[in-house]
């Protein structure tokens, strides 16, 4: 088997997702079409002819998102056009598992170069615009139990005892974490200003890291699912599944939930030989990735199966990581992840997350992986593991080495 | 002899008048729907034939399937091959589809109530006009007996209103006034009953008459929206997926199947989401759910309220006047229920403040009633005027019936007994409502045990369906005639069971709070006990009912059988979780704001935090299965349903059920604790009370009755013949 590496992983910053967001008037296939042109200009010697295929994660496929969005980026951007794309959809891990795809078709020994990555316009194209069977259909909701993610959330926390008070002070640690990242020039690396088409810059920094966050700000907010839950069914249905429970606890608000955003973010994968052709060197090599499926209506407890699944692959243990990245979905998640794994806080997430930077569904994945394999370079951390919690109950994760 | 009577008149209207020899009410029948079908044809190749109205000949319209004549179908829809099953199930549909393509315009003139395939019929015509009269009902009950409006109605209603509309219609099977029904785009008009007929011809007539139905014209699309692709359609079923769970808890797959009908059909051109329909609908009926809800909460509720277990040869008895003794809150209760079927009740008690307090009640109710506007205030007043307030027992010389509700002591009973009987016509029947003292031994204290019987009723009585009717050794025939002729009058349903300890419904009930407190005692938290007993289906969890009932009163019961019984009591597991709350810890339930519940001022109760320090918790590794705890919660009512028939307490798996469900509200969706048990099959049922037995305890042990049925192969309900 041929072993796949990471050339280079760019991202933009994000944007707020909304009609007065500093990206809002991109549309998301110029988004991505940035990215892949980043890559393109970073690396002179990658004869983009080599790029065998741009796998993107994307969410919401449909509208301006729809039909191949991958393919579409491709062709306006600077790429031959020999170079094809595929979109994919593992809900908010697409971008990682399209970085996981990317790796596979190297290791294959089938490609030279791929690209994966993902991108979402959330102010363009609205969360959920592709309806779906599983909310909608009553023969499949009503036989799994469907709850919107959220009210998951919420049944994490109340299941094994996370408080109001727990998931703020999550929160506001995301947040001082975030800005001092930005303050400290950790994101640079894979920063790539967004332009507009006369060239001018919309956004160089996330947009919604607020560092004065505090338990006083936080706490004022209103629970974001409990009206949900209650006046829908939803807590109800929940409790059908999770019936140990009295009522559930609604803990999560905007504040501890990630931000709804625009962005796009993008990794070269390739060969050790590609590279060398190339006059590339690769930064770190991919050890192992999986996917895995968990319980649909707690939905959001799978990055720990999916985690001890790629370290089983890579014959590790979770001691052997010295460096983790888990998706700040909801502040919830985290703690349940890092309790039951029982990982130092200042072992995950040292930059912060989406709860502090935003949550851009399809590239998220590989926004993560970025900021991974940026801090254990900065930090000389040889192994790291990336991972996300996803809708239907799922969860990816992928092991990175430094080379 | 035909149903459907076909008069063309010079107009060249063919009226079609639906009247059912020998029937009070239209019902449709395989055979009613092959008349209608010929009527039809017969319509359709008159050429002198221009418009069709189809009418009743009844004071109702039709009020829909012949649940009582449908087991046959039933059985053949549940045993012939799926394909040939769909065709005989779905031969109405077929029939109407005709009916609204035929070609010519037809009216239904809706003379009085159209209730599930009655409303379907008008459904499937082109003019629906109805008769301006409050007490019309219109709508699709089916789903209160598990079933799904299978003619149409899935399909047509939310193509006339939507599917928001639709909704309420189908899921809760809510029937609504002509008035309500043409606000909500259902009818097209309402007109005085005298002058329906000459409106439904009068629109054949004119110039606005179409044959073809909404759905069939080009372009036509479902008001509202429909489908994933539409947005608020999307939110619709998002939402309503949901609350019809939460609602349902999984129990009733017809709420399921309508929401299914309606999302999959609403997206099919009608004749095929007509098949659709068709397809769940018979899913329906091949399932349990359906069949054992139509035989309990229809059928056999029906011959109870028709005094099926009435002896012959007794003479029809009228109440006049009652005398009702004690006005606690079950006499006033009881007092109210019947003064407001116009009957005089002598409300007695210690002394006239007591007794003015029991009437108290009655004008809360009268009060709450005429606030809503259920009753005239002078309906109210002539109610309270009937309940006589008084502590004085010569005011019974000339009362009809006796019902006794005093303090649960034998003592005062055998007293209030004798100078009862001292004032009253020697012939009178005397009722007492207690609700576990055994009623042979309470008649020791009657000059005339022969006339004396129980008549348990349910609190709240006002709203309580169900009667329990207890015969003791001595009750005569005529006693118990008597007294089920009481409960008719005042709309009742009655069961009848012979005495025992508890009877049929006390001790019933007592192993579903007795379970729930053994669970707690295993380890397992109070939340999913709760959760189990609601999955179940039960209304409230084992606990909860605990503290409705009283755990004090628990506590007493156990104690007063400990005291009759001596050696020969076994306590259950359950008696030391009564002690450990009430004796150590002074929690009675609701009465005092402390039970298993804590019951915090204008908030809603939570389960009390010291409950884990009494019981505590296990791991959740080593909880039992789920399925076990609902099934244990279940199966502890059920096999006792199964001893009290062996001790000859219950004589009918009907008075079983049927109590079980309005008494109880026993998990509705099995039919009640026998049917279920049928469903499950006997010899499975003995296997899987032999597992639970090892598991949990040898109350699960299988009854004899059981282990005998199972191996004769017999069922508590046979089976019915097969007819397509």
């Amino acid at each position: 088997m041929v072993d796949a590496y990471v050339f280079d992983a760019v991202r933009t910053p994000r944007g707020k997702g909304k009609k007065d967001g500093a990206l809002h008037e991109v549309t998301p296939v110029k988004l991505a079409a940035q990215m892949l042109d980043a890559v393109r200009e970073r690396n002179p010697g990658l004869d983009t002819r080599d790029v065998e295929d741009v796998i993107l994660g994307c969410v919401s496929p449909v509208g301006e998102q729809g039909a191949d969005i991958a393919r579409t980026a491709v062709m306006i951007s600077g790429y031959d056009e020999s170079v094809p794309g595929v979109q994919v959809n593992r809900f908010c891990a697409s971008g990682l598992e399209a970085i996981n795809m990317a790796a596979a078709k190297v290791m294959s020994g089938q490609s030279p170069f791929i690209v994966g990555g993902g991108v979402e316009s959330m102010s363009r194209v609205p969360m959920a615009s592709d309806g779906g069977a599983w909310p909608i259909d009553p023969a499949v909701a009503y036989s799994t139990y469907f709850v919107p993610q959220g009210i998951s959330a919420d049944l994490i926390a109340t299941k094994w005892g996370y408080s109001r008070d727990d998931v703020d002070a999550y929160s506001v640690e995301s947040h001082k974490r975030a800005a001092q990242s930005w303050a400290e020039g950790r994101f640079a690396k894979s920063i790539v200003p967004v332009k507009d088409i006369l060239g001018i810059t919309l956004l160089d920094k996330d947009e919604m890291i607020r560092p004065d966050a505090s338990m006083e700000s936080l706490g004022s907010l209103k629970p974001s699912f409990a009206d949900m839950g209650k006046n829908y069914g939803f807590d109800g249905v929940a409790l059908q599944k999770y019936p140990e429970i009295e009522r559930i606890d609604h803990v999560h608000t905007p504040g501890n939930s990630s931000g709804i955003v625009d962005g796009a973010a993008v990794a070269l994968i390739g060969s050790k030989d590609a590279g060398e052709k190339a006059g590339m060197k690769p930064r770190a090599r991919i050890r192992s990735f999986a996917s895995i499926g968990s319980e649909p209506t707690i939905m959001l407890t799978g990055p720990s199966f999916a985690a001890e699944r790629a370290l089983a692959k890579a014959g590790m243990t979770k001691a052997d990581i010295d460096l983790w990245e888990l998706n700040e979905a909801f502040a919830s998640v985290v703690l349940r992840f890092r309790d039951l794994l029982d990982i130092a806080p200042d072992k995950l997430n040292v930059n912060g997350g989406a709860i502090a930077m935003g949550h851009p569904l399809g590239a998220t994945g590989a926004m993560v992986f970025g900021t991974l394999l940026d801090e254990m370079e900065r930090r000389g951390a040889a192994t790291g593991l990336v991972t996300l919690c996803i809708g239907a109950g799922m969860g990816t994760a992928t092991i990175l080495e430094l080379v | 002899m035909s149903s459907i009577s076909y008069q063309v008149d010079a107009d060249g209207i063919a009226t079609l008048t639906i009247d059912q020899p020998g029937k009070s009410m239209n019902v449709i029948s395989p055979d009613f729907t092959e008349e209608l079908s010929e009527a039809i044809e017969r319509a359709a190749a008159d050429a002198s034939v221009k418009g069709i109205v189809v009418t009743s000949g009844k004071s109702s319209f039709v009020a829909g399937a012949d649940l009582i004549g449908m087991s046959g179908m039933i059985e053949h829809a549940r045993n012939a091959p799926a394909a040939e099953a769909l065709k005989v199930s779905s031969r109405l549909t077929e029939v109407l589809r005709r009916l609204e393509t035929i070609g010519k315009p037809v009216a239904t003139a809706i003379n009085g109530t159209a209730l599930g395939g009655g409303f379907e019929i008008a459904l499937a015509t082109h003019y629906r006009v109805a008769a301006d009269d409050e007490a019309i009902k219109i709508g699709q009950p089916e789903v209160q007996v598990g079933l799904l409006p299978g003619a149409g109605g899935t399909q047509r209603i939310p193509r006339l209103i939507g599917i928001m509309a639709s909704a309420p219609l189908l899921l809760e099977g809510k029937p609504l006034s002509p008035q309500q029904a043409k606000s909500s785009g259902l009818i097209h008009d309402v007109v005085p009953a005298g002058e329906l007929l000459a409106k439904a011809k009068a629109w054949l007539l004119s110039p606005q008459a179409e044959s073809v139905q909404p759905w069939d014209e080009k372009g036509f699309k479902v008001p509202g929206g429909a489908g994933g692709m539409h947005p608020a359609a999307a939110q619709l079923f998002m939402a309503a997926n949901a609350m019809t769970r939460d609602k349902t808890l999984g129990n009733y797959p017809a709420a399921q199947a309508i929401l299914s009908a309606v999302y999959e059909g609403t997206q099919a051109p009608i004749d095929l989401g007509l098949k659709i329909e068709a397809k769940y609908f018979l899913s329906l009926l091949r399932g349990p759910v359906a069949p054992a809800m139509i035989r309990t909460l229809f059928v056999n509720k029906g011959r109870a309220d028709k005094l099926v277990r009435r002896p012959q040869g007794v003479p029809k008895a009228k109440f006049n006047k009652i005398g009702m003794l004690g006005a606690g809150m079950m006499g006033a209760a009881i007092a109210y229920v019947a003064a407001s079927h116009g009957i005089e009740v002598v409300l007695l008690d210690r002394d006239v403040e007591a007794a003015e307090r029991g009437k108290g009640y009655a004008r809360k109710l009268v009060e709450k009633a005429t606030s809503r506007r259920k009753m005239t205030a002078a309906d109210g007043e002539a109610l309270l005027a009937r309940i006589h307030a008084t502590a004085d027992y010569a005011d019974l010389a000339d009362v009809d019936y006796i019902i006794e509700a005093v303090f649960e002591d034998r003592a005062i009973k055998a007293d209030v007994t004798k100078k009862v009987e001292a004032v009253i016509r020697p012939g009178v029947i005397f009722g007492s409502n207690t609700s576990t003292i055994p009623i042979t031994s309470l008649a020791e204290a009657s000059e005339r045990p022969e006339h004396f019987i129980g008549i348990h009723f349910f609190s709240p009585a006002e709203k309580m369906p169900l009667v329990e009717i207890i015969r003791g050794k001595k009750t005569s025939d005529e006693a118990l005639a008597v007294t089920l002729d009481f409960v008719q009058a005042i709309r009742k349903t009655p069961i009848v069971v012979n005495d025992g300890r508890g009877f049929f419904t006390s001790r019933f009930c007592m192993n579903y709070i007795g379970e729930g407190e053994i669970m707690l005692t295993e380890g397992i938290p109070a939340a999913l006990i709760e959760n189990a007993g609601k999955l179940a289906g039960m209304p409230v969890g084992p606990l909860a009912l605990a503290d409705e009932t009283a755990i004090d009163l628990g506590w007493k019961i156990h104690q007063a059988t400990e005291a009759d019984l001596g050696d020969a009591y076994k306590p259950s597991a359950a008696i030391g979780v009564m002690e450990a709350m009430y004796v150590k810890n002074g929690r009675a339930g609701r009465k005092n704001g402390k039970g298993f519940y804590d019951y915090p001022e204008g908030a809603q109760k939570t389960l009390w935090a010291g409950l884990a320090d009494l019981f505590p918790v296990k791991p959740e590794s080593e909880w039992p299965r789920f399925d076990d705890l609902k099934k244990r919660l279940l199966f502890a009512q059920a096999l006792d349903a199964v001893r009290t028939m062996e001790e000859g307490v219950l004589t009918d798996a009907e008075d079983g059920d049927v109590g079980g469900i309005f008494g109880l509200g026993f998990a509705p969706y099995t039919g009640g604790p026998l049917s279920m048990l049928d469903t499950i099959g006997i010899a499975n049922v003995v296997a899987e009370c032999e597992r639970l037995a090892a598991t949990y305890g040898e109350r699960f042990s299988p009854p004899q009755l059981l282990r005998d049925m199972a191996a004769e192969g017999r069922t508590f309900y046979p089976a019915p013949k097969a007819a397509a």
